[in-house]
């Protein structure tokens, strides 16, 4: 069977899955469609939570972000997982006593302000619209790689699926859906690497196999790799290079945007008791931890193998005992078809730029101190000729670099497609239930029937979606960039402003407004200085660079300097103002208990 | 009256149990992960220290225990003090 016809059967059964299921969970009511009415148990939920906030960044992008960069990028790991402790600590309980739909209502009904509710709504828009750009794109990408269709007609079966399952089902056909996207997200992330710890260690688990002996050498894996790596010029792996203040900001900003990111909390309305949010929370992170404590190895170990295939020595631990890769073997060896694939996607590309015939592969920058500086010397190389290698290459061709069979390739890109649906489908929710909960029956038409806001919430899901694919097929220039953007303000505007409303009786609405506008608005400016005025290049009025950088912050790290001025802002100008009303004020000491949440459903 | 001292003793204790354990989470993700890592680099840990460890793998199962301890006290605490569902 071809990998074609492989790759078309895994895909099109994935898919059938998914439909089935939307058809069996069909939303009758908006309890149904904004909550799955409440009846989602906590393992179940944590494992549609794995999948909801699991995207195509963490399933694609993540193991190779850290395979280029190492130690530094633990950030991702920690930023990531951590932000689970501060939901199911600070927000995750209270926020499902209180026993409503949307993030926004929250905000509106404990600042006691429709205006604050409305800014809840634009945080909301901004942050889950330029994520669920990247979703799409994703889908896009995935479905042109391994389909052969054009990326367009990719985007559009991806938008159908979820228009599908998304419209018909709202959270509980979402709900039901994730879990198996999980399920096939997870198979596909874990099998390659457990294969490939396997060859390279012996160690059926990955997450041992990362710390454990070189199998070839009989050295330690990461020594090897470390060895490996700075031999070709390279910084070392295990090393902390870059400053310590920012990688710290920066894993605080991922953790509190984590934790305030709408379509995560949404998913916590849907279990029965607030004890069961807690515990779900716990839930989460175990099926978010399968794959977050795999990705490092997966990282690591696709590192070895790429770098192992350009100096064919390596795999017997000593970098330059044999030449290069011959530029003949890339072209026509049978092992080497992987180079060739993914050469054709602009992912990966080389250059034989002495015209010696071998492709020689180090770091152009860190040459001059490296072992490789002699090889330059005696075989005359003007520069590294393996010109490009794409950090999301780890994962996509990880299967092919370590010659799995087609099967298994073959699931790397349902689970693919499942982790950028997944996420997309949650984000959709969170935009809709915005427009059809807070927006049109919050402020324009607090008088539609129970019918009409359902209608109203299936229409602005239909519409989301339509605007997704279209922002998917034409991604503004700054997608890539948008990562940033949305958890600064995620970190800045949504996770304070909730914990405020929680853990102070005092802040009341003037604060809650003041201080959402100051982070949000610090952080979008900080960001925009450096990055340039929506993203647009040349438009930046102080240079991206660490030493410009405000005591060294970089831009996707200043969330948390913006949830500090948050913070600040809305203690400030509460000291100044009026108390909340006794209302607010019981409805504070309401949520801080759990009993009750079951008579809270009702609206 | 009696109402609202217990719930008072009950969040008091809930914010108490709350600081141990995001003590222990920055401990172990911005503590030893990063900022104590040169403190660690004498514990080895296959082929790198224990700092790496705990910003690749050791942070995340810490977080992990943590949820489910703080799932578990609560739990007790909700019971102790009558709020429990």
């Amino acid at each position: 069977m071809s990998q074609f016809t492989l790759n078309l059967l895994f895909i099109t059964a994935s898919f059938a899955l998914y439909i089935g299921i939307a058809i069996y969970c069909r939303a009758k009511s908006t309890a149904e469609f904004y909550a799955a009415n409440r009846g989602v148990g906590p393992v179940m939920n944590g494992m549609a939570t794995a999948a909801d906030w699991m995207s195509a960044a963490s399933f694609i992008s993540m193991a190779g972000l850290i395979a280029f960069t190492g130690y530094d990028n633990s950030t991702y790991l920690m930023g990531w997982t951590g932000g689970y402790v501060l939901l199911a600590l600070l927000l995750a309980p209270y926020l499902r006593k209180f026993g409503k739909f949307t993030v926004p209502e929250f905000i509106g009904d404990r600042f006691y302000s429709p205006t604050a509710r409305i800014i809840g709504v634009i945080c909301l828009l901004i942050v889950s619209i330029t994520y669920v750009i990247g979703q799409m794109t994703g889908v896009g990408v995935t479905f042109s790689r391994y389909l052969e269709v054009s990326n367009s007609t990719g985007l559009w079966i991806g938008a159908g699926l979820v228009f599908c399952y998304a419209v018909l089902g709202g959270m509980k056909g979402i709900t039901y859906t994730q879990v198996a996207q999980y399920v096939v997200l997870i198979i596909a992330y874990t099998i390659p690497a457990i294969f490939i710890s396997l060859q390279l260690t012996g160690n059926f688990l990955p997450q041992l196999g990362l710390f454990g002996t070189h199998d070839a050498s009989g050295v330690a894996f990461l020594a090897q790799l470390d060895g490996l790596v700075t031999d070709l010029g390279f910084r070392q792996y295990t090393e902390h290079h870059n400053s310590t203040l920012d990688m710290v900001l920066f894993t605080m900003a991922l953790m509190i945007g984590t934790a305030g990111l709408p379509h995560v909390i949404i998913r916590f309305f849907t279990v029965p008791k607030v004890s069961d949010a807690r515990k779900s929370a716990g839930w989460a992170l175990v099926f978010i931890a399968l794959l977050y404590t795999v990705a490092p190895a997966v990282g690591s170990m696709a590192r070895f193998n790429l770098t192992a295939t350009m100096w064919p020595g390596a795999e017997q631990g000593d970098t330059f005992s044999m030449p290069a890769v011959s530029l003949a073997d890339i072209e026509t060896s049978p092992d080497l078809a992987w180079m060739r694939n993914w050469q054709v996607t602009g992912l990966l590309n080389w250059e034989d730029k002495n015209g010696d015939g071998l492709i020689q592969y180090y770091s152009e920058a860190g040459a001059a101190n490296a072992p490789v500086a002699a090889v330059i010397e005696e075989q005359g190389l003007v520069g590294n000729e393996l010109t490009t290698v794409n950090n999301d290459i780890m994962v996509l061709a990880n299967p092919e670099i370590a010659n799995l069979p087609g099967w298994v390739i073959a699931i790397v890109a349902a689970g693919g497609l499942a982790a950028a649906l997944s996420t997309a489908a949650g984000l959709l929710l969170a935009i809709s239930g915005a427009v059809s909960h807070d927006l049109i029956k919050g402020t324009l038409m607090p008088n539609i029937s129970e019918k009409g806001e359902l209608m109203a919430a299936r229409i602005s899901m239909a519409a989301s979606i339509l605007v997704a694919t279209i922002l998917g097929l034409n991604p503004p220039g700054f997608a890539a960039q948008t990562v940033a953007l949305a958890f600064g303000l995620a970190a800045s505007s949504i996770f304070p402003v909730l914990m405020m409303g929680i853990f102070s009786s005092r802040v009341g609405k003037e604060g809650a407004i003041a201080g959402m506008i100051a982070g949000m608005l610090s952080t979008i400016l900080y960001i925009f200085a450096y990055k340039g005025i929506f993203f647009v290049a040349g438009t930046n009025f102080l240079p991206d660079t660490p030493d410009a950088w405000l005591f060294g912050i970089s831009p996707a790290s200043f969330g948390t300097i913006g949830a500090l001025i948050n913070f600040a802002v809305a203690f400030g100008v509460s000291a100044i103002s009026k108390r909340p009303p006794a209302h607010v004020q019981e409805l504070v000491e309401s949520i801080r208990v759990p009993r009750g949440a079951g008579g809270a459903i009702s609206h | 009256m009696s109402d609202r001292q217990s719930s008072n003793a009950y969040w008091q204790a809930n914010l108490r149990i709350i600081y141990i354990c995001l003590a222990i989470w920055a401990l172990v993700s911005y503590g030893f992960g990063i900022i104590l890592r040169p403190l660690l680099s004498g514990i080895s840990v296959g082929g790198t220290d224990l700092g790496f460890w705990f910003a690749q793998q050791g942070s995340i199962l810490c977080f992990i225990a943590l949820i489910f301890f703080y799932t578990w006290r609560m739990n007790r605490l909700d019971a102790e003090h009558g709020v429990d569902e």
